[in-house]
């Protein structure tokens, strides 16, 4: 099998695979999200209730991996819209996505303070 | 017409000239998807690229929608610890905030409900499957989106 002249397995089909999997992630929490802010209608206390469970350290870092999903398929995102429009987005495609991950991994990491700081703060007091 | 004498092998009977001609004496090749009589005059039109151009249009517009709104629900002012009913009531107090969480909610729920349906209809092999996938998935998205669009325009601060 000669080398690189495959999509199967590549920088391609990963990208894709990983835009599939967060987009159909997404979409289940998207359901549960207008649910729970649903409840503003029905009192304050119960959506104050169910929003203190998304302040409790298992669901922030369940937060944290919400916020790593999103990331990764919005900026994904604007690499598959380049490769569509951009006349050399189909030869970029692969120094696309490392850029889209290099800066997928700078803003997670700009984002562990401010979605866990109150966690770690709860964990280990302040 | 006829068909007879001048039809080569493979090559069917379709609306327009014979076979060969003097000016076309190669065997005559039918387009792809040639129109015959038993076409149905109306096609199913464009579904397909408009659901491709929303899904790309509406990216764009929900890579702002949905950052803005992490930057301001979970980093932001202290964070997930500061939203509650009177958090929510403030912002819901503007018109722009509104506009902004209606118009995030109806993207959003259109992108992921299209992005499900691409994925049924690549991995569910039944017909039968698919169609309560989708029927499944349709209702749960109609549901989701009136719900959502109920709830920001009846918003009540004093509700009690």
């Amino acid at each position: 099998m000669p080398a690189g002249t495959l999509y199967r397995g590549r920088e391609g089909m990963w990208s894709w695979v990983a835009h599939r999997v967060t987009g159909v992630l997404i979409f289940f929490f998207l359901f549960v999200h207008v649910l729970d802010t649903a409840l503003v209608r029905v009192s304050p206390e119960a959506y104050d209730t169910v929003v203190a469970t998304y302040k409790t350290p298992i669901v922030a870092l369940l937060e944290y991996g919400l916020v790593a999903a999103i990331l990764f398929h919005a900026l994904n995102g604007l690499r598959v819209i380049a490769v569509d429009f951009w006349i050399k987005g189909a030869r970029y495609q692969k120094q696309m996505l490392w850029t889209v991950v290099a800066l997928w991994v700078v803003l997670m990491l700009g984002a562990i303070y401010p979605v866990l700081g109150h966690a770690a703060r709860e964990l280990f007091g302040s | 017409m006829s068909t007879s004498e001048k039809t080569a092998a493979g090559v069917g009977p379709v609306e327009g000239g014979a076979v060969y001609t003097v000016d076309n004496p190669a065997p005559f090749i039918e387009a792809p998807r040639q129109r015959t009589r038993k076409t149905p005059k109306s096609t199913r039109g464009n579904f397909e690229l408009a659901a491709w151009l929303f899904m790309r249009l509406s990216g764009v517009v929900l890579v702002v929608l949905v950052l803005g709104h992490l930057l301001i629900q979970l980093v932001l002012d202290g964070g997930v610890s500061k939203i509650g009913f009177a958090f929510v009531a403030g912002r819901w107090a503007s018109p722009f905030w509104q506009v902004w969480d209606l118009l995030m909610l109806w993207l959003a729920m259109l992108h992921g409900a299209n992005g499900l349906r691409t994925v049924i209809n690549d991995y569910a092999e039944r017909a039968n499957t698919r169609l309560w996938l989708k029927g499944l998935l349709y209702t749960a998205t109609v549901f989701t989106i009136l719900l959502g669009t109920l709830v920001i325009f009846t918003f009540d601060p004093n509700i009690r």
